[in-house]
């Protein structure tokens, strides 16, 4: 029984819509808050039935796990806001953290050119991707399977499939770091989500984002540059994904070519769950950093309850699928 | 006309547009002019150049040769940011609103007030002057709208609201509305009424582009009929009856036009060739031979 707010007025008499509207104020506020009261029962249950879950330790570790995917989901979402998508990121993953795996020990003590090399890198491909999208007109699908394809082709390339180890030591501070108590990716993703929560949320360009995903023509002819927001995104999305490649490689003290397979659907799945529309025009930071968070978490408790890693990937799929119904009732 | 008193000068003069696009020519020497606060209607067929004209106007096209005048002064209109900035703002047929936006996201959409922290380089979206701003215009067209409600849940009538009430938030003194009726579900003339009214009382002028001739009759203060690509007959309310404009829009002459009775009299059916800009509230009717300008 689906009941929208529209033929709930046309269709029903007073009384029966005042029943209507409770209904629809329940269905609301399970759409609005559906995934925090089920991030909160799953933390309840797990800190209860997993061993060692609720520790200082292994609270760090599933924030410090979920960072890589996080920082990835931070671009992924301005991307899908805009109905877009981006495949392409597994495949940065893996040439950015190749790329700087390759110049860090060359680079001595200079721990600067491989950060900006590697982040370069993923600007690179996220131009790539947004030419296609903008200039090519090619759907955005298509587009970053091609640079997904591309930029993997690439990391193989560069070192002939080959792995490449041993960092200098202010790489790996990228990755193994703390500040205080703190890790350093954790950091790295905070202060991130923050930058973009803040862009997304209260600029000009964060406002452009979400009318280009809700209506691209109606966005042209109030005088909104589409095409420069398109870019745009794409180019966030590059550098977040190079990012999370650069924390990987530090953090494995080591880059392989296949670094990031598979990202791009943990992340795509993350960002979904976090309220974001794939249709675009719809989603949040906050959303995503919770959505990122609560695979991060379930992932952990499986791992620490002993759940066979076959399971796993199916628990997500269903995540998945319940977040997607629960953003049906989400209020406008 | 030029020592004309002021305040009966035209607030914008079209004078003598071309524009090709190819071989197509879809502008022939077109000349209009509106006079501030009045409510022009602009009929015609599709492809009559009613909204190539309209996008001269609105700087979306440049034209081939002619020029606009804006309170008298030739201007241009190179980008439609110049032309918004000088008070022309259009309403499009389909409102060009962003449905998972609210209210006052909309209006300012594209034009946003922004406000400065922690210095010029860290700016902000300025929501509560949006919001503020929003409730002003609103109030001004009489149709109170919530700021923040989403315009995915308005009507057909409050959307365009929203639409002419982006027009006002930037004080516009013109306003171009192109087929105002086509996306509201009933024939909503009644309220357009009300809405022309109420932007005449505000002093702002509108052109109406439309093919329904109800519609520029009950609204309209003058029209100007469009056929392939130019001014085929300009009235002023009364003077024509819409069996005639009808006739007109499809023929482009009242030449052989038959009088079923309820017509206008016989003498004010001047037909011929004439360039006067005087003859603009008299019944004219350029005939099917001369030339382009009226």
């Amino acid at each position: 029984m689906s009941i929208t707010m529209d033929n709930l007025k046309t269709k029903l008499g007073p009384a029966e819509l005042k029943e209507g509207l409770t209904a629809t104020k329940v269905k609301r506020f399970i759409g609005d808050y559906g995934i925090i009261i089920l991030f909160v029962v799953i933390l309840v249950f797990l800190a209860a039935a997993a061993p060692n879950f609720l520790t200082l330790n292994n609270i760090v570790n599933v924030v410090r796990q979920s960072s890589i995917i996080g920082l990835i989901a931070l671009g992924m979402t301005f991307i899908m806001i805009t109905a877009g998508i981006d495949l392409s990121v597994g495949s940065v993953v893996g040439l950015a953290g190749m790329t700087f795996a390759l110049l860090a020990p060359a680079s001595g003590g200079a721990f600067w050119l491989p950060l900006i090399a590697g982040l370069g890198v993923g600007l690179l491909v996220g131009f790539l991707s947004a030419a296609m999208v903008v200039w090519g007109a090619i759907l955005p699908f298509l587009a970053t399977l091609a640079t997904m394809a591309i930029a993997r082709t690439a990391a193989l390339v560069i070192t002939d499939g080959q792995v490449v180890s041993g960092l200098s030591g202010p790489a790996e501070w990228l990755g193994s770091g703390f500040i205080g108590p703190v890790p350093v990716p954790v950091i790295i993703f905070l202060v991130a989500a923050i930058i973009c929560e803040f862009v997304l949320s209260r600029t000009k360009f964060g406002s452009h984002v979400y009318a280009v995903g809700g209506n691209e023509e109606s966005a042209k002819k109030v005088g909104i540059s589409t095409s420069r927001v398109l870019f745009t995104v794409y180019l966030i999305g590059g550098v977040t994904a190079a990012l999370g490649g650069l924390v990987l490689t530090a953090r494995l003290d080591g880059a392989a070519p296949v670094a990031g397979t598979g990202y791009e659907l943990q992340v795509i799945a993350a960002v979904v769950i976090g309220g974001t529309s794939l249709f675009g025009g719809v989603g949040t930071i906050r959303g995503t950093v919770i959505g990122v968070l609560l695979l991060g978490v379930v992932m952990n408790g499986m791992n620490l309850m002993g759940v066979s890693s076959y399971f796993q990937q199916g628990v997500q799929g269903v995540i998945l699928v319940l977040a997607v119904l629960l953003n049906r009732w989400k209020s406008d | 006309m030029t020592d004309a008193p002021p305040a009966t000068a035209p607030l914008v003069a079209l004078k003598d547009i071309h524009k090709t696009f190819g071989a197509v020519s879809a502008l022939r020497g077109v000349s209009i002019d509106v006079m501030p606060g009045e409510t022009f209607a602009l009929l015609g067929d599709n492809a009559a150049g009613k909204s190539t004209l309209m996008k001269v106007l609105t700087g979306v096209y440049q034209p081939d040769r002619g020029s606009i005048e804006l309170d008298g002064k030739r201007t241009e209109f190179p980008t439609p940011s110049a032309s918004r900035d000088q008070g022309v703002e259009m309403v499009y047929q389909d409102f060009a609103l962003a449905d998972n936006l609210d209210v006052r996201t909309n209006i300012f959409l594209g034009r946003e007030p922004q406000k400065n922290i922690l210095g010029p380089l860290l700016r902000i979206i300025d929501r509560k002057k949006m919001e503020s701003e929003t409730k002003r215009v609103l109030e001004r067209l009489d149709i109170p709208i919530n700021p923040r409600l989403k315009v995915k849940r308005l009507s057909g009538g409050q959307r365009q609201a929203v639409a002419i009430g982006r027009a006002l938030a930037f004080d516009a003194r013109l306003i171009i509305m192109d087929e105002p009726t086509a996306n509201l579900s009933v024939a909503k003339v009644d309220k357009l009424i009300e809405v022309t009214q109420r932007l005449k009382d505000l002093g702002i002028a509108v052109i109406i582009i439309t093919h329904r001739l109800d519609e520029a009759f009950a609204v309209a203060d003058r029209f100007a009929v469009m056929r392939q690509g130019q001014v085929v007959g300009r009235f002023r309310v009364g003077e024509v009856s819409e069996a005639q404009v009808a006739h007109l829009i499809s023929h482009g002459t009242l030449d052989d036009y038959v009088d079923t009775g309820s017509g206008i009299p016989e003498e004010r059916r001047k037909i011929g060739s004439t360039s006067s800009m005087e003859t603009v509230d008299a019944l004219a009717v350029r005939g099917t031979t001369n030339g382009s300008d009226l």
